[in-house]
């Protein structure tokens, strides 16, 4: 008696074991920063990723299997995400893996893929790929390399018949990339550079430096910063001023795409030219109804309740995937890659194709100017016409007013 | 004998499981482990045998693995030799930073260490040779027979490493020296008075614990394939480093090793259940507890409940 | 690099700006740590977390000033707590206070940093007030008023603590129980309540020191990292408990920050500000006002 009900338990432990195994979800894993400095970033795009699993989920998933996110914080902390990447590969036997938001967190695990030959879909880093070169790596940014970041600006400082730049940039290393694109774009420019300076990431306040950008009177101020300097760089322009000689001023500062950064600075914000991935008025399919949608979910999560920068992007991750494997009817990581490499991926942040390197083939920066932003309301921002795109061409709405001092009047 | 036969025993283990083990997970996990205990037995040595309160851990690893990259970017040699130049490079700073601060005491000392680690940090952000502030990826070589993969190579090399660091640690606590750095911790006018060369201990001290921590640090770009200073320089490795004598006992060699196991095993199971800033809460209220509740660690505990005669 | 003498004028004034405005986030370590000896690791942890409050008051309409002072009484009753603890767990015990005082503060400070993280989240959080965001033109200078403000609050407050340190009671036996304890117990005071006194004057000051950070600038949780090494540096420099000493000290970081910033490469600021920290406290370990 005691046996077979032993047996029958046993029994009904296999099958429900084996149901359960063709049941089993489709495991995505990835680290996500959800505190330390590109924490308030992730945490939003997090809440993205998790729609397109319930989106892909009501659909009834992928291969009739669920989907299933398995996301851990990696504190933007480089040292911690090779042990995590390998936890999700060899512990929780993950299906496929994403990135983490940032260049720095994911440079440890490049060698990790490509030494498995895995697929992995970078998350807005930067050039992460270059010296490892790995051929199933396809990252979300619409950005390439370093020129693709700052030619949109460049350009616009050239037909305004600028002839002098001054650099600005922080002391770290996605800055440094940039300034590095920048200077070199900026000298192929014939732009003769008249102040640079690298300033330490503690720097408490910038308003001698933004004195010294003044007596410069350069025709254009390039600035590369992080969340919390371009916060205080752009007050010390809005009280000390960079002088009637300057046309443009921005470029690639960090922070600016972020809402309690940009509802802070309100009205400050008029006259900057910065880059964004996203503006409203860009006409991708799809992302009006992503971010009405998105923006329910984030005051739930209480994260950036606009979300123009990278929620999209990181649903885009989530649409490629999903994309490949419904082609492809497959998992696997070569097959799945080939198709990426091949074909067209329909995203709501347009259309995509790879380069053989892994970055967009054409890439997209926006370069879009702050017009008409008054202070403390965040709903204007959702207005097209409030960030004006100067560049890419092919989504322009607007030509660069100058010079920035008369502008933000 | 017994030390040597144990730690013999633990390294074969270490050895063994990189022979069998498939799941790399461990390696990962366990080689940052292992790291956290070189550090915490290393920042003991001065801090819990004589007192001398160190936040620069950062500036000795970091100067170790930045000492490691520059070697192997310039002469591409094997592991081993960045660490022994990582441990010669990080050894001198202490030997400098001891020198210079000799006259310093408790926070001062503290303060100086901190100075340290930014000026070193500052250095390397403005080094173009090491990729300054953008950073530097590395490819890694191939791994060194017997070893098949690169994670187990550097994991079993921490194990050696962790057994070296705790033999140092051990042999300097019992031998004269410890008993001299007791003294200077005790009082160090007294120490001097009694004929302790406080100044010649001190700096050998902050020279070999510095040496260690370097040492320490030298795997670290190979393990990440990747170094940047920010997080190279990151205040993560003093807190560990400070937390783990202070949780597992300042007194004994064991203290630090049990203290760091314990607190970044913590750490790592946080970091892929909970996941959040609790990791963070985690180390302070540990910290906090330990030192006010129980000032002599884990093993003071041990010592309170299980009463053993001296041997 | 642009060099003229205007500039270098104007970057002293600023130096001088930013130096009194060191000198204020430093007063009150100036007294937990100068004249206590106490080894208040968590002392810009606590400033930080008066910039929060501050922020929260703001919510209410308050003005950064005016909460800054309206938090001093609480601060001054939480400080009297902390001492008291401390006192109670490690000066008390002896001998081996140093390395677990100082680890103790190190973990507060860790505690109430998450503590920040985990009801405020890590966005970075800012003041309003009229004298925010504009600047005092005089020619071709521009000065923000939040720094003269910041200026103005830190004069005063130097000089009201200089005062209350040497024309009261209090205040001369504060200074007493720095130099020695046994004198002022033969006087009939208990050195551990006027320990106890000074500690939470000195958390009292760095809630005013708060409202001042939040005027400079944004906070972040983690901004007590900014600050551990420059407000160390500034009272180290000045030498243990001298006021005067901590605003000169506070000028000298100030002005040489603010040159290098506007002349040489300014990523080489941190390196100035500690490399003389760390010759001063090799050469002249009492500090440059020391006794």
């Amino acid at each position: 008696m005691k046996f077979q009900k032993l047996l029958m338990a046993a029994v009904g432990a296999f099958a429900l074991s084996s149901a359960a195994l063709a049941q089993q979800p489709i495991k995505v894993g990835m680290s996500m920063p959800q505190t330390g400095s590109l924490g308030a970033g992730g945490k939003a795009a997090l809440v993205a990723l998790q729609m397109w699993v319930e989106d892909v989920n009501a659909k009834g998933g992928l291969l009739n299997r669920k989907v299933e996110l398995i996301a851990y914080d990696d504190q933007t902390n480089p040292a911690l995400t090779p042990a995590i990447y390998t936890k999700l590969l060899d512990i929780d036997k993950v299906d496929l893996l994403i990135a983490p938001y940032g260049t720095v967190p994911t440079a440890p695990i490049m060698p990790l893929v490509k030494q498995r030959d895995l697929l992995l879909m970078g998350n807005f880093s930067f050039q992460v790929n270059r010296t490892v070169k790995h051929d199933k790596w396809f990252n979300n940014s619409p950005w390439n390399d370093a020129s693709s970041w700052s030619d949109g600006f460049i350009l616009n400082a050239q037909k305004l018949g600028s002839k002098t730049i001054a650099f600005l940039a922080a002391d770290q290393e996605f800055a440094q990339n940039l300034a590095n694109g920048a200077r070199e774009l900026a000298k192929k420019a014939g732009l003769k550079t008249v102040y640079d300076q690298n300033y330490p990431p503690t720097t408490v306040d910038f308003s001698t430096m933004i004195r010294a950008i003044r007596s410069a009177k350069p025709d254009i101020v390039f600035v590369m910063s992080y969340p919390n300097d371009s916060v205080a760089i752009v007050r010390a322009v809005n009280e000390i001023g960079v002088g009637e000689s300057v046309k443009m001023f921005g470029g690639g500062m960090v922070g600016l795409q972020f809402t309690p950064i940009m509802s802070t600075l309100g009205s400050m914000l008029n006259g900057i030219v910065n880059y964004n991935s996203y503006v409203p008025g860009m006409k991708y399919p799809g992302i009006e109804d992503f971010l009405s949608r998105y923006a329910k979910k984030a005051v739930e999560a209480k994260v950036d309740p606009l979300g123009f920068y990278l929620p999209p992007f990181n649903y885009a991750i989530g649409q490629m995937l999903e994309q490949a494997i419904n082609a492809t009817k497959s998992l696997d990581h070569k097959v799945l890659a080939a198709y990426l490499h091949k074909n067209e991926m329909k995203t709501i942040v347009g259309p995509i194709r790879y380069g053989p390197d892994g970055e967009w083939a054409n890439p997209r920066v926006v370069q879009a100017q702050f017009r008409g932003i008054v202070d403390k309301d965040i709903e204007q921002f959702r207005q097209p016409g409030k960030q004006v795109v100067l560049s890419p061409d092919a989504y322009k709405t607007g030509d660069v007013m100058a010079p920035f001092e008369k502008v933000r009047k | 004998m017994r030390f040597w036969i144990s730690s013999a025993c633990a390294f074969a283990l270490a050895v063994l499981a990189a022979a069998t083990l498939k799941n790399e997970y461990y390696f990962f996990a366990g080689y940052t482990v292992l790291m956290f205990v070189v550090l915490a037995t290393a920042w003991n040595i001065l801090g819990g045998y004589a007192g001398y309160v160190n936040f620069g851990t950062p500036a000795f690893f970091g100067l170790g693995a930045y000492t490691a990259v520059v070697v192997f970017k310039a002469t591409a040699a094997p592991l081993v030799v960045q660490i022994l130049a990582a441990a010669v490079m990080s050894g001198l700073l202490g030997f400098a930073t001891g020198l210079l601060t000799l006259r310093l005491r408790g926070i001062f000392f503290a303060i100086a260490t901190i100075a340290v680690t930014v000026i070193m940090e500052t250095l390397f952000i403005n080094w173009r040779y090491t990729g300054g502030a953008t950073g530097l990826q590395l490819l890694r070589p191939a791994p060194v027979w017997p070893f098949e993969s690169y994670i187990t190579m550097l994991f079993v090399v921490m194990a050696a490493m962790t057994v070296a660091a705790i033999a140092i640690a051990r042999y300097i606590e019992t031998s004269w020296i410890g008993r001299g750095l007791r003294a200077i911790r005790d009082s160090e006018e007294a120490a001097e008075c009694s004929g302790v060369s406080t100044l010649k201990l001190k700096v050998f001290a902050c020279a070999i614990s510095g040496a260690l921590m370097g040492a320490a640090g030298a795997p670290m770009p190979m393990y990440l394939s990747f170094i940047e200073p920010a997080s190279t320089f990151n205040l993560n490795y003093a807190i560990g480093a400070l937390a783990s004598p202070m949780i597992g006992g300042t007194a004994h060699y064991l203290g630090p090793v049990i203290g760091a196991v314990i607190l970044s095993t913590i750490q790592q199971v946080v970091t892929v259940t909970i996941s959040s800033e609790l990791n963070v809460l985690v180390v302070g209220v540990l910290l906090v507890v330990f030192v006010v509740a129980a000032p002599e660690g884990i093993l003071g505990l041990v010592k309170k409940l299980f009463p053993r005669k001296k041997p | 690099m642009i060099f003229s003498f205007e500039l270098l004028l104007e970057a002293v004034v600023f130096g001088i700006l930013l130096g009194c405005f060191y000198a204020a986030v430093s007063i009150g370590l100036s007294v937990s740590f100068g004249l206590l000896d106490v080894p208040h690791v968590a002392h810009p942890a606590i400033m930080v977390f008066g910039a929060y409050c501050t922020y929260l008051l703001g919510q209410y309409g308050f003005d950064p000033i005016l909460a800054g002072i309206v938090l001093m009484p609480p601060f001054f009753l939480l400080g009297m707590g902390v001492y008291r603890f401390y006192y109670e767990t490690f000066e008390k015990r002896g001998s081996d206070a140093g390395v677990r005082g100082i680890a103790f503060f190190f973990g507060l400070t860790l505690i109430i940093e998450v503590g920040l993280i985990l009801v405020f989240g890590v966005d970075q959080r800012s003041a309003e007030a009229p004298y925010i965001g504009k600047a005092l033109s005089l020619g071709e200078m521009r000065i923000p008023w939040r720094f003269i403000v910041s200026f103005g609050v830190a004069l005063v407050l130097m000089t009201a603590l200089t005062l209350y340190l040497s024309k009261t009671f209090t205040g001369r036996a504060i200074k007493a129980v720095a130099q020695d304890e046994g004198a002022l117990r033969l006087m009939g005071a208990d050195p551990v309540w006027i320990k106890q006194w000074a500690f939470g004057i000195a958390t009292a000051v760095s809630a005013l020191a708060g409202a001042m950070l939040i005027i400079v600038g944004p906070v972040e949780p983690s901004l007590d990292r900014v600050y551990i090494g420059r407000t160390f540096a500034v009272v180290v420099l000045a030498g243990l408990g001298s006021m005067t000493g901590t605003l000169a000290a506070g000028l000298i970081l100030g002005i040489s920050e603010s040159i290098v910033l506007m002349h040489f490469g300014a990523s080489w600021a941190p390196a100035v500000a500690f490399g003389l920290l760390l010759v001063v406290l090799g050469i002249r370990p009492q500090g440059l006002f020391g006794r």
